[in-house]
């Protein structure tokens, strides 16, 4: 690709910075940035992995053996803030970065300083938040909700309130930066009805982001000022109200939980047909389901307070909307399905993550639909069966996405291809092992056994020992997803071609691989046959 | 885990299995549960249907979706010679496979609406009593009982003593000696229950002292937050008289998992015994100054006076 028209005055067009501190530090450039986000949201995933297996130690069987109750509380709220704001959001902001310049056809983010902003102010948030551990008063205990008046008796409630601040200020110039980019930086010839469904989905979940993020941030700092300046909010004794905490709380958290999730959609939908070697079924559709699932996500928010003692009109409301998003979700899951039928199908690790995305996806969308029915979730809320539910869609669901999208784009990333092998071994060992952790649960939510508690009756010891053991073993298996990252980052002797997989389609497969610290400094020439929806309206 | 222990927890599987969906009525947690219980009051019985319900239809759906998934990643393998196909739409297909989920969500959306509506009805009840939570127990006042006001019954209710030595950090001691009768209660008893008349409508209203907790007896078929500076109502109706377990179901602090709920649901004779007991207890101390001896008049007459409204 020609420099010659090039007109930035930057003088890193021949490739990366020497300088580890300069290339790393200092970076402007989107695959660096998304490099960084991706290595930091794998180290906080095994963080947050090990905050989990500490949980399920303590819980593998009745009693107390490791710790006091108020510690295992720390663990249960930094598990579920590091896996939230440091693993899974990062993890996808990082896959934004890397490949939506390179899906459009664009040379770079559009706000490259401060992409390289939103991505340094995480480690600090997160160091401010996880060193709170190691404080007199600990962590925050509260759950990672943070529902008054519990959270305001911790005190390191400010610290928390903090790293939110800081990590809702990432995660607003990221989703700024990805709206410019896709809205300003396009090829020409890449009409939006042509982007792949990863960009649309990206496009939709930054306006989510920019949406509920602030909201989050107003309610922390509510917090914080009943706390600290004596504002009564969430104080019943000086006229405020618990209630509306969470009200806020949810109305940024339920389209938190899509921002998890859409992205996702996206990814999947530019594995199946791939390897299925078939155009995507109903892409119009595909894009219309997600948009419709954001519209609904701001109306939903109240199903997770069904037990708050809600007036009965709004209990109906927020169970018929919530209701409602089960037919673009369905809608999602049938044309995956038809993509695959009819198609000429290969199984590579890729697809195989896909695949079981669907499923296990599906199963914790199952569970939420129960979830949404008023009269039973007087019962499942609150207990293992919601924990069951959301761990369904969020690790067989958003994890599984992102790794399968690791192992998709790694090769176009280092230029080598990962060992097929071990790659499998990581697959089968998850997808068996995270169903012996979660499957189980929802037995446990069934027969009683309320979330957050670190002791049990014996009549839930069988499950929970199954549990542990499958949770232990999950966590055992992430060690190989870190082996074949680091072989296939640096040892595999394999290189990759340009379109690394047979079915591929689209403009990130026509650079080459690895891709070049610049790309598309030139716009491409767009063929609608290369791109991997570029015939939505034949 | 032994070939034997696998062999022994499937059969225990299979056997819950059975009991859990064959329709036998359980309370309380037992090993290997495996679905909801059916419950013991007159409104549970709803959540227990549409649980079983739900369960069902989405069993059918995903039968047919996953069921379809291996097909075609049986019959449309590279490996067997599969062609790839060019079709990416079928209008027809796709609003079937809207419309059809639509009618079972509809079908669904009925079912509850007619839950929420009936839970939501606290009128008409013949009892009332105030649930409070506290870091980390239960208070119980009595209010009314078939029309008339109880005086002064009113207690704490926490986790018993020997569920509290065998919980404490290194404490050695073994949860599963911890028993009344046949029962292991670890962490499901407590040192004074809720005690209350089947066969009668009790309102609940339910609040908190300092913090969000949730008051969750599983046999009654739903929880309720108890919430500082507000009252819930609730309400329930038991029909079978025994012991009814749950716990807090809201994170409330670190002995969150140490406030269990007991509801003992007792005949409406033995009830109105119980009851004339505790009024009598209560009015006691307070009677030994002679003021207070007019008053405790009224409280011991309206005791005597209950068994006989009871039946």
């Amino acid at each position: 690709m020609s420099h010659a028209a090039t007109h930035d005055q930057h003088d890193d067009h021949h490739g990366a910075p020497k300088s580890f501190f300069q290339r790393w530090c200092m970076s402007t450039n989107h695959k660096d940035i998304g490099t960084l986000y991706l290595v930091f949201a794998l180290v906080m995933f095994f963080i947050g992995g090990s905050f989990a297996m500490l949980i399920r130690a303590e819980l593998f069987k009745p009693g107390l053996q490791l710790m006091q109750p108020y510690f295992f509380n720390q663990l249960t709220t930094m598990h579920a803030l590091v896996m939230i704001f440091g693993a899974i959001m990062p993890a996808f902001v990082g896959l934004g970065n890397w490949m939506i310049p390179l899906m459009v056809g664009a040379p770079d983010m559009a706000l490259p300083r401060m992409n390289n902003l939103s991505f340094w102010i995480l480690p600090f948030a997160f160091t401010l938040m996880l060193s709170t551990l190691f404080m007199a008063g600990g962590g925050p205990a509260g759950g990672w909700t943070m529902y008054p008046p519990l959270s305001l008796q911790s005190d390191s409630l400010a610290y928390v309130v903090f790293a939110v601040h800081l990590m809702g200020i990432s995660s607003i110039m990221g989703a700024i930066n990805i709206i410019a980019t896709i809205l300003n930086m396009r090829a020409p010839g890449m009409e939006l009805l042509k982007m792949p469904v990863f960009v649309w989905s990206w496009l939709i979940t930054a306006f989510l982001l920019i949406a509920v993020m602030p909201v989050l941030a107003g309610a922390v700092t509510m917090l914080l000022t009943d706390k600290y300046f004596g504002t009564n909010f969430f104080n019943p004794g000086g006229g405020g109200d618990p209630v509306l905490y969470q009200h806020i709380f949810w109305f940024f958290g339920h389209p938190e939980v899509y921002i998890m999730i859409l992205p996702a959609f996206g990814i999947i939908s530019e594995i199946i047909p791939t390897f299925a070697r078939k155009p995507i079924f109903g892409y119009k559709a595909m894009v219309f389901a997600i948009a419709s699932i954001a519209f609904l996500s701001f109306i939903v928010w109240a199903h997770h307070m069904f037990a708050v003692g809600l007036p009965m009109g709004a209990e109906i409301f927020f169970m018929y909307a919530t209701m409602l998003i089960a037919v673009p979700t369905g809608v999602k899951v049938f044309n995956w399905v038809s993509t695959m039928w009819g198609g000429s199908m290969t199984f590579e690790t890729p697809m195989l993550f896909a695949i079981a995305f669907v499923i296990l996806f599906t199963i914790g969308g199952f569970s939420g639909l129960m979830l949404a029915l008023v009269p039973a979730d007087f019962q499942y809320h609150d207990t293992y069966f919601v924990v069951a539910h959301f761990h369904y869609v969020l690790v067989t669901g958003a994890l599984f996405a992102i790794i399968a999208a690791t192992y998709y784009w790694l090769p176009k990333w280092s230029g080598r291809m990962y060992s097929e092998f071990w790659a499998k071994m990581h697959f089968w060992n998850s997808v068996i092992w995270v169903n012996v952790l979660f499957f189980p649960q929802h037995f446990l939510g069934l027969a009683g056994m309320p979330r957050r508690i670190p002791d049990y009756n014996v009549a839930f010891a069988n499950f929970n020992m199954v549990s542990s053991i499958g949770g232990f073993l999950f966590g055992a298996s992430q060690l190989i997803f870190l082996g074949v990252l680091i072989h296939g980052v640096w040892f595999s002797k394999k290189k990759a071609t340009d379109r690394v997989w047979e079915g591929a389609k689209g403009l990130e497969w026509t650079v080459p691989s690895p891709a070049p610290h610049h790309t598309f400094e030139v716009p491409p020439v767009i063929h609608d046959d290369e791109l991997a929806h570029g015939h939505v309206n034949d | 885990m032994t070939s034997g222990g696998i062999r022994r927890s499937f059969t225990a599987w299979a056997a819950l299995a059975l009991a859990s969906f064959g329709g036998v009525a359980q309370a309380d947690p037992s090993p290997y549960q495996l679905n909801m219980e059916r419950g013991a009051s007159t409104w549970s019985q709803v959540p227990y249907d549409l649980n079983n319900i739900s369960l069902g239809v989405c069993v059918v759906i995903g039968i047919l979706v996953f069921g379809a998934m291996f097909i075609a990643m049986f019959r449309f393998r590279k490996s067997r010679g599969a062609v790839a196909e060019k079709w990416s739409h079928n209008t027809m297909l796709e609003v079937v496979w809207t419309t059809i989920p639509v009618i079972i969500l509809i079908v669904l959306a009925y079912l509850a609406t007619g839950g929420i509506t009936s839970w939501s009805d606290t009128t008409g009840s013949q009892m009332t009593v105030k649930v409070t939570g506290y870091q980390w127990k239960w208070r119980y006042d009595y209010v009314d009982y078939l029309g008339k006001p109880i005086s002064k019954v009113g207690f704490m209710s926490k986790l018993d003593t020997q569920s509290d030595q065998t919980r404490q950090l290194g404490s050695g001691m073994d949860p599963y000696a911890v028993k009344v009768g046949d029962e292991n209660t670890y962490l499901l008893n407590v040192d004074k229950p809720l005690v209350v008349p089947v066969d009668t409508k009790i309102r609940f209203v339910i609040t908190g002292a300092d913090v969000i907790h949730s008051w969750w007896v599983p046999a009654l078929g739903w929880k309720l937050d108890a919430i500082p500076g507000i009252i819930n109502a609730a309400w329930t109706n038991i029909t079978v008289p025994g012991t009814y377990r749950g716990q807090c179901a809201e994170l409330c602090g670190q002995d969150h998992g140490f406030m269990p709920i007991v509801v003992v649901a007792k005949s409406k004779a033995d009830f109105a015994t119980w009851l004339a007991e505790q009024e009598a207890q209560s009015a006691a101390p307070v009677a030994a100054p002679a003021a207070a001896s007019t008053a405790a008049v009224p409280a011991s007459a309206q005791s005597a006076a209950a068994p006989a409204t009871a039946k």
